[in-house]
């Protein structure tokens, strides 16, 4: 996994709360049997005007004026900013490795579906969790000035807007050492092989029937 | 101590414990289906790892599969070419799988426990949400994602840290015509769709222990709805009846064993939740949602919500932009909604009971020289397996579908999410027995209305809602 430490990115505001990963990577590209690609299709439904196939190329399908991604000014961006219960709706990985695809590093919500901020720790993504009031004003302020970008610090916990106020945010200590190093999860967790071991034997005497 | 259910589960399966209290925990079953698993089968072979217990999996595709001329294969090759990885995985790494053609094929969640591979006491995961569905059996069930899915395959564990606990009570005696559906459906209405985030939800009270597992299934399926990671229900007679009779209980006097294990998973009676929300049976109407979130939902007797009463700003234009969705006007009866379709399915109501209770409806219909209404262009019945559909054939209700004119399909997710062949059209409107009503899930620009088995027949017969516990009287 990529590691994250520093990052510096425009901002680009979804100002709807709910979002479900169905919105975020649309079923039909689910069909796929790998992990990387699926940024193109990244809010299919409300990017473009038709419908997006897997396989089919996306350089001239119509796109939609009104949904705000597709605002010049919100080109190139890598935070994204989104109201509640972001990321709600099926455990599909497909949606980080979307919205990863697409060039997002950061996310910042006043709350996120459980899965879903799991899965974003996996892939590099850091979903970042700030009061309902400053992910509000930072809406406003966004949308008020063009080119808005933010700088966030992993190791510092901090969000740094363009006039210098520094916001904290609070992020899970054994997440953001992962995340900070690119960490496997599956190498740490077959450091503890012995114990695994030891736990597996002991259950096959209590619980014989699981083991059949 | 006095523990909870919840409680139980997780100290029966700690592994280790990091001192800020992030554990790792053992996974005893893991289902696995097409869509969430290529994708880790491809990182265990990249790393030269091996599966930590191959007999620990059940695979079975699910998602991508036809419900009708299934011995011609899958047409669309993108989807062919998934469930053939799944199958290549499957007979590379020793895994047992129900492929296409097995008569046990069915979706995960409706498989699982009519295998009785989903026990009481077991951790269960899947790379899918509504793998809470088999906390029903007491068992601590949750969805991953597909990097969950290979570090499960490769260490038969998983790094949690553990939730806080709710326990949603509902007491009393259900009306005719109510069903687990709605109680699920009220539940998300009452808390909405964060209301569980964060818990694990126990569902206690007589009106849980009053339902069939069948009923407890279809609730704990929709607790991912309002959030929650999992659901659970406490083991009782119903449950240990329920496993007794899968093929894979165990016998004699493992028997035993499992059994005096099993009936210790309840909460103890002075045992604490974090957060404990009560409902009242009686006032459980038969539900139909109205807009793009499961918690967008009233009784059916009542009407689509006005934005102008939202509760602040920001519902207010959830709610305004999902009538907009919906093609609908505020204040409109929702008996007045007419429907172009109608899907009888899921993991949520696919199983033998759900099936009964539609065909009841459908039975009632053909009775009184009734047919699935003019308007309606397509009702498909999609049962949860193929042993649920061998099953249904034995009761006949195939034949009170049919002869009401509903269409009786081969088991999958189906239009659920519309990945196969099955979905809505452009602005169809839908009575759906599925779980999600978000924006384009059973087809772009498809409108979902979510409600219960008997309520969806019912709609189907008349072409629009209709209070089912007024049809059946
Ligand atoms: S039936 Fe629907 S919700 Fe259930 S597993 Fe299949 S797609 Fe998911």
């Amino acid at each position: 996994m990529k590691p994250f430490t520093q990052h510096t990115g425009r901002v680009a505001p979804l100002d709807r709360a709910n979002v479900d990963t169905d919105a975020i990577i649309p079923k039909q590209f689910l069909k796929s049997i790998k992990r990387s690609g699926f940024g193109p299709n990244a809010f299919d439904e409300w990017r473009y005007l038709d419908r997006g196939e897997p396989g089919k190329p996306n350089e001239n399908r119509p796109l939609n004026p009104d949904f705000v991604l597709n605002q010049a000014r919100y080109q190139g961006a890598s935070v994204l900013l989104a109201r509640e219960n972001f990321g709600c709706g099926s455990s599909r990985e497909h949606a980080p490795w979307a919205l990863e695809d697409y060039g997002f590093r950061v996310i910042i919500a006043p709350s996120y579906a459980d899965i879903f901020f799991n899965n974003c720790f996996k892939n590099g993504i850091l979903p970042i969790v700030l009061a309902a009031d400053t992910v509000d004003r930072l809406f406003k302020a966004t949308e008020a000035s063009e080119g808005y970008a933010l700088t966030v610090d992993l190791a510092e916990q901090t969000v740094t807007t363009p006039d210098g106020e520094v916001i904290r945010f609070d992020v899970d200590p054994e997440r953001k050492h992962r995340l900070l190093n690119g960490l496997d999860d599956i190498g740490i967790t077959l450091q503890f092989t012995d114990k695994i071991q030891a736990y597996e034997a002991k259950r096959r005497q209590e619980a014989p029937w699981l083991f059949q | 101590m006095p523990r909870t259910l919840y409680d139980k589960l997780w100290d029966a399966h700690l592994v280790h414990v990091e001192p800020d209290g992030t554990a790792l925990i053992y996974i005893d079953r893991h289902l696995v289906h097409e869509v969430t698993s290529p994708q880790a089968f491809e990182g265990i072979k990249l790393s030269g790892r091996k599966l930590w217990r191959a007999a620990s999996v059940l695979a079975t595709p699910d998602h991508n599969v036809p419900t009708a001329d299934r011995d011609k294969g899958i047409v669309d090759p993108v989807s062919r070419t998934q469930v053939e990885t799944l199958d290549a995985n499957c007979a590379e790494f020793g895994l047992t799988e129900f492929g296409m053609a097995d008569p046990r094929q069915g979706i995960v969640h409706v498989i699982g426990p009519e295998q009785g591979f989903t026990l009481p006491g077991t951790t269960l995961v899947c790379g899918d949400s509504h793998t809470s569905t088999h906390g029903a059996f007491g068992a601590l069930a949750f969805g991953i994602g597909t990097s969950e899915v290979e570090h499960v395959l490769a260490t038969q564990c998983l790094w949690q840290k553990k939730s806080r606990t709710l326990l949603v009570r509902v007491d009393g005696a259900l009306g005719k015509g109510v069903t687990a559906k709605d109680i699920a459906l009220a539940i998300i209405g009452r808390i909405g769709t964060a209301g569980g985030t964060g818990y694990a939800v126990e569902f206690g009270g007589s009106a849980i222990r009053g339902l069939s597992m069948e009923g407890r299934m279809t609730l704990c399926n929709m607790a991912i709805e309002a959030g929650a990671r999992a659901g659970m229900v406490a083991v009782d007679q119903k449950t240990l009846d329920y496993v007794k009779a899968t093929p894979r209980a165990p016998q004699g006097a493992q028997w035993d064993q499992a059994e005096a294990w099993w009936r210790t998973l309840v909460s103890d009676p002075d045992a604490t939740f974090d957060a404990v929300i009560e409902l009242k049976a009686e006032d459980i109407r038969p539900q139909v949602t109205w807009g793009t979130s499961p918690e967008m939902v009233v009784s059916v007797a009542d009407k689509v919500p006005d934005p102008a009463h939202a509760p602040n700003p920001v519902k207010k234009s959830d709610w305004e932009r999902a009538l907009q969705y919906m093609g609908l006007d505020a204040n409109t009866p929702m008996r007045d909604i007419a429907v172009d379709k109608v899907f009888i399915g899921s993991c949520t109501n696919s199983r033998i009971e759900d099936l009964r209770a539609a065909a009841e409806v459908a039975r009632w219909a053909a009775a009184s020289g009734r047919k699935v209404a003019g308007n309606v262009k397509l009702a498909m019945v999609v049962p949860g397996s193929g042993l649920v559909k061998a099953q249904a054939e034995r009761e006949g209700l195939d034949k009170d579908f049919v002869a009401a004119g509903f269409e009786w399909r081969d088991p999958g997710c189906s239009m659920c999410l519309a990945m196969n062949a099955d979905r809505l059209e452009p602005g169809e409107r839908c009575a759906s027995t599925s779980n999600r009503n978000f924006e384009g899930r059973q087809g772009q620009g498809g409108r979902t209305h979510l409600v219960s088995p008997a309520m969806a027949a019912a709609a189907a017969i008349y072409g629009h809602f209709v209070d089912v516990s007024e049809v059946l009287q």
